[in-house]
């Protein structure tokens, strides 16, 4: 039975006995005299054997297919010859995956041995025997919780608050999603960097100025130092989201201080949306006007100046990733701007200011913790950007300030080495975890500074 | 009143030194106006520049070229013996039926070389086209049909104006054999260009011609679906929970500060998460949309539940004090009157946050829904692509007429995103409510 | 002036004489205006005119999009006298103090037609250069809005602005004596750097005075300076209005009956957008000539 049917049939299950507590309920209270000597309206108690119903054989359902291929995947390995389980971790790997291959009826890479085609048959069992069970055990489950149910239902029951303290879990452990979120980020990505750490040392990743992963694949290279020095993605990074904010800040800036306070409606009505537009254009898409259109536009305007500019500037990346923040910073602007109470912008006007000196003198100062909290929030952005570089900078990590050249970043970086054939184990798909965990401690670092700020101005004017 | 009134004296304003810095301040007032103009049309241009350079690549994708062959479905030219299953039918030797009727139609075309630059015109996918035709109507051998296949890429390129005619013969991809091939089909009538239905119904593929967005639609359409299933209701719950039950204590603090911070995390980040966790650890299968869904989901979270407790907050506490003084449990007060009012901001949200997780590329290609699949994906499980990573796929690509099928693959994506968009839009105006 | 703005009611004869004066309402607002959405009489009781103006506004009209806030208000404003404008919320008083600097330019859909000058100038003309009006004509607002600046530096705004110094000594100079003039330098002489934001309500709203008064106005507005202190802040306001009256115009909007009859030497009572009745201060209180004013300051409505 596919793991499909057996949700379609729990949940089918599930509404038969809403209605059969609900039936349950009815019957219950007519003997003890009348629907109103129930404690709670006849759907609740549908509602409670319903619960008692489907909750536990999804949740086992849920548990069971999570850890299905990881068991059965053990099990297969610990029947294999004792030879075949003694492979080093890669090729290890590489065999299973052959195997499940051979399950599935795929094209299998190497040529299929005796051994192989029992393992796969094993698997294959395995399987079979695997959901046949969750089927049987999750049935009776919901079996037994509808058998629970009606054997509860009694009219002194308090089916509403029973109910209502399942929803009250529900909503508990949804707001809780964000937290396991965070947890699972930091776990997943902290426990590969210490892996590479492993094998590279911190110092050497941190202050190396030398970026190859390439040549870490060859065994003698493995764990060499200097090949991953992570300096020069870092400058690449900064360099790239420099060029970003040079064209973002002031032009969103300046465009929300314009529809703040100088645009009349119809010009809003017309510019806010375009803004928006501008803001929901995919990062590929930015990426490919990149790589397209701007960066032959300035290689060759540049070498129209005698300048030789590579066709993966950090200019071209820079410009439209900066197209890109323009909309971001100016809405965040926007929003801190009009959050300058009216008042202020009266006091300035009613002492004969201009509305240039009012917005110079007044509402900027006053609205510069926000507007600070959100560069710093487009800078976070900036840093994580990933599509954009990996279709308009370069592969190859080079220390330079020169906008001109193809600089590599930190995204770039991850995505080439996660991105095609990986071994789980090699400094280099590992290197892209440490990649990651750098990314992620200065986005947070910059973000938890930006939203604290930018809370605190708003409880200044709230 | 009193003596000690000043007499009325010539205001300071009305000096020369200061009306002579008035006009100078208002100067500095013009301009500093025109930096906001300046900035706002600044925008603008680029979007412009961005709309027109995408549509002015990508519009052409839309037609195809197409040539007219006179087929001829001969039983000894398909290699076929006297049965006709399936799977004979399958397997019979339709491209030789297509260079066939191409010699046919060039018989001055001599040379195997010749010959080979002939054949090389028509695109591969001809040959499937006719054994489609037949395996549907066995009873075509032995006719002869008169189809319309697809071009090679070049020869589009080259009816579409791509590639100069002018340029000398080495460096252009169509030499002056084939020039003079095309010109004798377009003298024919057996050449032109038509809508592409390829395009919007065809899988990836390694042909330029036969390459479609359908497989990427699809494997979006399932991934999205798995993240509105589960992050509408978990971002509602939380922005319940949050709103309307919570204790303001440090708990829900460090709740709340991390969900805007979830916010702001890279992309590439959730990407990392995926694949370290649910490839990784619970082994769920590489380029399934599934795994998709589950990232776009946790990216949406954060988006839908704050917009969610904006709509809550703007539903305002007279309606809840009413339902509470009917008597009903603040569960159902929630429940019958908040959250349907605040239902419509919620959707809004929601909506605005599936556009945000289509348009996202960068987590999905951790988790490898980036591979090359030519088949329509089946289900959330089969390997797929989605839009943003078919258009990444193709910008990849050296072809000059994959850049046309890449800008035309934008133009369908940010088409579905306006679409959305205006709907949030919609909905937002239909139901705003002023209290 | 001293004679107007005594106390004792105003011969009728003079009276009369006087409404001769005030022009009609046709004959000031220009042509094309639209038509009153209210056409009850709108003759003010008691006399709008003084014998030395200010400000006079003639048949003046403002609207809130198609809302008419205010009906053909014509009124003068006095060298040196502090005029109080009183009446229940919503009156229009706000709004047509507003009108006397053009604040309310600020507001998309507000329209103002009729007439009003500063000093026989029509302040509406296309040639009026509002910044220079606001700074003849300067305004302390409801609430105490310093700026998130120094103390020093909220004083020293508007001096930088119009260029009323040509030295740090001479703005020093108009700081302190701003600052001594509205009573709070004292109080914060040593602590010019510190945030403006950080003085107590009172004296936010004497910073906001010093604010005024150091760009050199000609007349002073206030749109109920007091309404957010507390009485004895609010003492020392009304102290410091009767001072400014020597070297300023005041107008003062109030919600305060009593404020209005401490501060002022004329009081006008506006009622709908309407100016009801206007005249000397004593006489509005002890023996109002119009029963709406009457109603209103025995307490029977606002």
């Amino acid at each position: 039975m596919s793991s499909l049917t057996l949700i379609i049939i729990l949940l089918a299950f599930t509404a038969f006995a809403f209605h059969l507590g609900k039936r349950r309920s009815l019957g219950v209270a007519t003997r003890a005299g009348g629907v109103r000597k129930l404690h709670s309206l006849p759907s609740y108690y549908g509602t409670l054997t319903a619960l008692w119903c489907g909750v536990p054989a999804l949740i086992v359902l849920g548990l069971w297919l999570s850890f299905e291929t990881t068991i059965i995947t053990w099990l297969v390995v610990a029947e294999l010859p004792p030879e075949l389980r003694g492979l080093p971790e890669e090729e290890l790997g590489l065999l299973l995956n052959d195997i499940k291959n051979l399950v599935s009826g795929n094209v299998v890479a190497s040529e299929v041995d005796a051994t192989m085609e029992r393992a796969a048959e094993h698997y294959r069992k395995l399987q079979g025997i695997s959901s046949a069970a969750l089927a049987v055990v999750a049935i009776s489950l919901a079996t037994a919780g509808v058998g629970n149910g009606w054997r509860m239902i009694r009219p002194g029951l308090r089916a509403r608050n029973h109910v209502e303290r399942a929803v009250m879990a529900f909503l508990i452990i949804s707001s809780l999603v964000a937290i396991f979120t965070t947890i699972g980020i930091v776990l997943s990505v902290l426990f590969e960097a210490i892996r590479f750490f492993g094998h590279v040392p911190f110092t050497a990743f941190m202050f190396g100025l030398e970026w190859s992963p390439q040549t870490a694949i060859r065994e003698d290279q493995v764990g060499s130092s200097g090949a991953f020095g992570a300096v020069p993605l870092f400058a690449g990074t900064l360099l790239i989201s420099a060029i970003a904010m040079t064209i973002a800040a002031p032009i969103g800036l300046f465009a929300a201080v314009y529809l703040a306070e100088y645009a009349d409606a119809r010009v809003r009505a017309v510019a806010k949306p375009l803004l928006e537009i501008l803001a929901g254009i995919p990062t590929v898409v930015y990426g490919f006007f990149a790589a397209l259109t701007v960066a032959p536009v300035i290689r060759n305007a540049g070498e129209s100046m005698g300048l030789s500019v590579s066709s993966e500037s950090a200019l071209a990346a820079g410009f439209v990733m900066g197209l890109m923040l323009i909309p971001f910073i100016s809405s965040l602007s926007d929003d801190v701007i009009n959050a300058v109470p009216q008042s202020l912008r009266e006091g300035s006007y009613g002492l004969g200011a201009t509305k240039s000196e009012t917005i110079r003198q007044v509402i900027l100062p006053a609205a510069l913790p926000g507007i600070v909290g959100g560069l710093l929030l487009a800078i976070s952005r900036a840093i994580g950007e990933t599509m954009i570089v990996v279709m308009a900078a370069g592969l190859t990590a080079r220390l330079t300030a020169n906008p001109l050249d193809a600089v590599s970043t930190v995204t770039v970086q991850i995505v080439t080495l996660l991105v095609g054939d990986q071994e789980f184990d090699s400094p280099k798909t590992l290197a892209a975890f440490a990649l990651g965990l750098m990314l992620f401690v200065v986005t947070l670092f910059l973000n938890v500074i930006a939203l604290h700020v930018v809370r605190k101005y708003r409880e200044q004017y709230d | 009143m009193s003596s000690t009134t000043e007499a009325a004296r010539p205001s300071i304003h009305l000096s020369p030194s200061v009306t002579a810095r008035l006009a100078r301040r208002h100067r500095a007032e013009r301009r500093f106006r025109r930096y906001g103009i300046v900035a706002i049309g600044l925008a603008i241009f680029f979007l412009a520049m961005l709309f027109i350079s995408i549509c002015s690549r990508g519009y052409t994708a839309f037609v195809q070229t197409f040539v007219q062959l006179e087929i001829v479905l001969d039983a000894e030219v398909l290699d076929l013996g006297a049965e006709r299953d399936a799977r004979t039918l399958g397997a019979a030797n339709y491209q030789g039926a297509v260079k066939q009727s191409l010699r046919s139609l060039f018989p001055d075309v001599k040379k195997r070389r010749d010959r080979r630059k002939l054949n090389g015109m028509i695109s591969t996918g001809a040959a499937y086209q006719v054994r489609e035709m037949v395996l549907a109507n066995p009873a075509l051998v032995g006719t002869t049909v008169e189809v319309w296949v697809p071009a090679d890429d070049d020869i589009d390129m080259l009816m579409k104006g791509h590639i100069d005619r002018d340029l000398p013969e080495d460096e252009r991809r169509v030499d002056d054999d084939q020039l003079a091939w095309v010109d004798h089909l377009l003298q024919l009538g057996r050449i032109e260009k038509r809508f592409n239905t390829t395009f919007f119904t065809a899988g990836d593929s390694r042909e330029p011609e036969l390459a479609g967005i359908w497989g990427a639609v699809v494997g979006s359409f399932f991934a999205l679906v798995v993240t509105l299933a589960l992050s509408f209701p978990i971002g509602v719950a939380a922005a319940l929970y949050l709103e309307e039950f919570a204790p303001k204590n440090r708990w829900t603090d460090l709740i709340e500060v991390n969900i805007s911070n979830l916010a702001a995390v890279p992309s590439i980040v959730f990407g990392l998460l995926g694949l370290a966790v649910f490839l990784n650890f619970f082994g769920l299968p590489r380029s399934a949309p599934l795994v998709g869904g589950l990232i776009l989901t946790l990216m949406t979270l954060p988006t839908i539940i704050i917009a969610s407790r904006a709509a809550l907050k703007s539903v305002p506490p007279s309606i809840r004090e009413a339902a509470l003084g009917m008597g009903a449990s603040k569960m159902q007060m929630i429940f019958h009157h908040v959250l349907p009012l605040a239902l419509p901001g919620m959707l809004t949200g929601t909506i605005i946050g599936m556009a945000q997780a289509l348009g996202e590329s960068a987590p999905l290609l951790m988790i490898g829904m980036v591979a090359f699949i030519v088949d329509i994906p089946g289900g959330p499980l089969e390997p797929a692509t989605a839009m943003p990573v078919q258009i990444y796929l193709w910008a990849d690509s050296p072809e000059r007429a994959f850049v046309e099928r890449t800008s035309a693959a934008i133009m369908v994506l940010l088409a579905f995103l306006i679409a959305m968009n205006s709907f949030a839009i919609w909905l937002r105006k239909r139901f705003e409510r002023r209290w | 002036m001293s004679a107007d703005a005594g106390p004792g009611a105003v011969p009728a004869a003079e009276r009369a004489a006087m409404e001769s004066f005030v022009p009609s309402p046709a004959t000031v607002k220009p042509a094309g205006a639209p038509p009153r959405s209210q056409d009850i009489a709108t003759e003010t009781a008691g006399d709008i005119t003084v014998d030395n103006p200010r400000m006079c506004a003639r048949g003046v009209d403002v609207f809130y999009a198609e809302k008419q806030a205010i009906v053909d208000v014509s009124l003068d404003i006095g060298q040196n006298e502090v005029l109080a404008m009183i009446g229940p919320s919503g009156c229009g008083k706000s709004t047509f103090l507003r009108c006397l600097n053009r604040m309310n330019d600020i507001i998309d859909v507000c329209r103002v037609t009729g007439r009003i000058e500063l000093d026989g100038e029509d302040i509406y003309d296309r040639n009026v250069d509002v910044v220079q009006l606001r700074a003849r004509v300067g305004m302390v607002f409801q609430k105490p809005n310093p700026f998130p600046k120094s103390i020093y530096d909220n004083v020293a705004y508007g001096p930088r602005i119009h260029g009323l110094a040509s030295g740090r000594a001479e703005l020093d100079d108009i700081v302190q004596s701003s600052l001594e003039r509205a009573g709070l330098w004292s109080e914060v002489k040593d602590r010019l750097g510190e945030s403006g934001t950080s003085l107590s309500g009172g004296q936010q709203q004497r910073l906001c005075i010093a604010r005024a008064i150091a760009v050199s106005p000609e007349v002073i507005l206030m749109d109920e300076p007091c309404s957010a202190l507390d009485p004895i802040a609010t003492a020392r306001i009304e102290e410091l209005i009767d001072e400014l009256r020597r070297n300023y115009t005041i107008a003062i909007v109030t919600h305060s009956m009593q404020q209005a009859a401490r501060v002022s030497q004329r009081t006008a009572y506006f009622h709908l957008g309407k100016l009801i009745e206007v005249g000397e201060t004593n006489q509005i209180f002890t023996n109002p000539r119009h029963n709406l004013t009457e109603d209103y300051i025995t307490g029977r409505f606002g």
